[in-house]
């Protein structure tokens, strides 16, 4: 009886059943969205420092993130590898370049060389071609969603990237830039030759470690031996680059801002109506007391018109959710949904439910089962 | 001698605050004993409303004593007032107080769910306790849909679903026309033949009389009379046919 009194309570006022319901759901998606770019935005950050097969990177000193970094120069590589524990040490090359596309007009690109050693980074997600691809002369690889950007039409188009002639050989998908300019991968040697880096010039080392090895040792000692240089982890280079594009932009301020600004909203909306739907069923929780009802058994009715609210709203909430994230797809920022963030926000929700429940069952407890005399 | 449903003595109640502070009752003796249909009457504002509220438990007395079925309810917080209301009282109220999302069928479940009786149990006795007020047809049909004789009824029988041994009424047939307040006190006056039960009614309306075994007056918060209108057929000998619808 208590899930049908919820439930017939809930459904009595349509009205407010439907603010509720556009509450919660308002809440839902403003936190998918914000939190979904927040992860697509992350997940684009720092997709090139997760897929380097790398315990250590070698930066110069300050770097800021994978886009921007200084120069190294050569001597460092045999420094790094007599340090006890390292296994090999890897340059590659990484700056933004621009791209002259074949019909004119140009665009920002970062140019990836690698000469995807065990220890390094390769292009991966390929829909064509392969890596070992860009070995041929004058080859590069490039990204699917990017094809407009870049103003090409896909393999077998030619472009320019500095003073050089590049032809696209292979195609990777969902290899994303926070920046929007689209990463280029190609052979180390051409990529400093568009740079004018000498051939022992690099813009990091990746640095593998040897089974056993203890990364904060083996990064203390490399610090210790190599000048003018930064010894990071890759969680340390990855929390660096999310802090520079997301937080000293304030673009990741603004997003986590606008979810708790939707969770806040959603919450005021399902308390405001859960307790005026109370109030109005004040005479009934009353008779309700009246008839000798522990108030354990009121909270239980308020509680599941709340967990009713809960779910009503977040099934809705997560449709438009995944609509909305379906959509971005292709966007410059395509928004991520997560199981993590799928449950997260089924948790915002109780929390909201719950906390506007609150409300309601204190307005509750104080009611005077006197008042059912009243006429 | 049987043993009383209720026993007040001593009842005094201050309602309000301040300066606004009522004695609402003023010292009141009253005992309900089992078969018996009384009437409480007395003019507006004499604390009809306030010793019922005491009698069922739902407000406590500022002092006196007040034991149902022997149980006294001194010291007892609001969660076990609640659950001697549920185990013990039923009331019905001059508003019907009636859930108007829930059909007739289901407003008597809720009384029995508060009881803590459910499922099949709690659907049959419900069924047979709207039965017994004659609303065996009327099952499925919300508040809204029933005329306010019928709404009594089902308050009525959620009242009266969980066998309480105590029956409160307030003004039970105020809201109610001529022709169905004669059939709510009948049913009243019916359900007190059950030699287990107390019933007591207020009222204004001098129709109601005919019904009652006794008739207690209340005035400016004290019992200022009492009759017993059928005294020989009603005790002691508890077998003796009733004859209460006969005019005193
Ligand atoms: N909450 C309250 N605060 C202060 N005084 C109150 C309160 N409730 C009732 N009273 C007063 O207590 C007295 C008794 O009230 P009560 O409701 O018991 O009378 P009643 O006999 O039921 O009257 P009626 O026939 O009009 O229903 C009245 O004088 C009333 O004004
Ligand atoms: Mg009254």
């Amino acid at each position: 009886m208590v899930l049908t009194l919820a439930f017939r309570n809930l459904f009595h006022d349509r009205i407010r059943l439907v603010v509720t319901l556009v509450g919660i759901l308002f809440s839902i998606v403003l936190v998918a969205v914000q939190l979904g770019l927040y992860l697509g935005a992350r997940k684009m950050i720092i997709g090139m420092i997760d897929n380097a097969n790398a315990e250590l990177w070698v930066t110069a000193f300050g770097a800021k993130s994978f886009e921007e970094a200084g120069s190294l120069d050569g001597r460092q590589r045999h420094i790094a590898l007599s340090v006890p524990g390292v296994a090999s040490v890897e340059p590659l090359v990484a700056s933004f370049n621009e791209w002259r596309k074949p019909d004119g007009g140009a665009t920002l690109s970062v140019v990836v060389g690698t000469d995807m050693p065990v220890g390094g980074l390769a292009p991966w997600n390929m829909i064509e071609g392969e890596p070992a691809d860009m070995f041929r002369p004058n080859a590069v690889i490039a990204e699917r969603t990017y094809l407009e950007n870049l103003g090409i039409k896909g393999v077998g188009d030619t472009a320019e990237i500095g003073a050089q002639r590049v032809k696209v050989v292979g195609l990777t998908e969902g290899i994303r830039s926070f920046t929007t300019a689209p990463y280029v991968f190609m052979p180390l040697a051409r990529a400093r030759a568009i740079m004018g880096m000498t051939e022992n010039q690099t813009t990091f080392y990746l640095v593998k470690l040897q089974p056993g090895a203890e990364a904060p040792i083996v990064q203390r000692a490399l610090q210790a031996r190599l000048s003018g240089v930064e010894v990071l982890t890759t969680t340390e280079f990855r929390d660096r680059s999310l802090a520079h594009w997301l937080f000293s932009t304030g673009a990741g301020v603004a997003l986590i801002g606008g979810a708790l600004l939707g969770t806040l909203v959603g919450t005021v909306i399902v308390a405001q109506t859960l307790y005026s739907s109370t109030k109005d069923h004040l005479n009934e929780f009353a008779t309700l007391r009246a008839l000798g009802s522990s108030s354990g058994y009121i909270h239980r009715v308020i509680l599941l018109q709340a967990a009713l609210s809960a779910g009503f709203g977040y099934a809705l909430g997560m449709t438009i959710a995944l609509i909305i994230i379906e959509a971005s797809k292709n966007s410059a920022l395509p928004i991520i949904m997560t199981p993590g963030l799928a449950a997260g926000l089924l948790a915002l929700t109780i929390f909201m439910c719950a906390i506007s429940a609150l409300a309601a069952i204190m307005k509750v407890t104080r009611i005077d089962p006197a008042m059912v005399f009243a006429r | 001698m049987t043993k009383p449903i209720l026993e007040a003595k001593g009842i005094v109640k201050e309602l309000g605050q301040g300066a606004g502070m009522v004695r609402a009752l003023k010292g009141v003796d009253i005992t309900l004993n089992p078969g018996e249909l009384t009437l409480l009457m007395g003019p507006s504002g004499s604390g009809k409303t306030t010793l019922l509220s005491i009698m069922g438990c739902i407000l406590t007395p500022t002092e006196g004593h007040l034991a149902i079925l022997g149980q006294s309810t001194a010291g007892m917080d609001a969660e076990e007032l609640a659950r001697l209301r549920r185990r013990h009282i039923g009331f019905v109220f001059q508003s019907y107080n009636l859930f108007p999302t829930l059909t007739a069928l289901e407003n008597v479940r809720l009384g029995l769910d508060v009881q803590g009786v459910h499922g099949s149990a709690a659907t049959e006795r419900a069924r047979a306790a709207l039965t017994s007020v004659g609303l065996a047809h009327r099952l499925r049909n919300y508040p809204r849909n029933l005329s306010g004789g019928e709404q009594q009824r089902v308050a009525v029988a959620r009242a009266i679903a969980g066998s309480p041994a105590l029956l409160l009424a307030d003004e039970p047939t105020a809201a109610l026309d001529a022709e169905n307040g004669q059939a709510v006190m009948a049913l009243l006056s019916e359900l007190a033949r059950d030699e287990s039960r107390a019933i007591l009614a207020v009222t204004h309306d001098n129709r109601t009389l005919p019904f009652a075994d006794r008739i207690v007056h209340i005035e400016d918060g004290r019992i200022v009379g009492e009759e017993r209108k059928t005294p020989d057929s009603r005790r002691p000998p508890a077998e003796a046919p009733r004859s209460k619808k006969k005019k005193a």
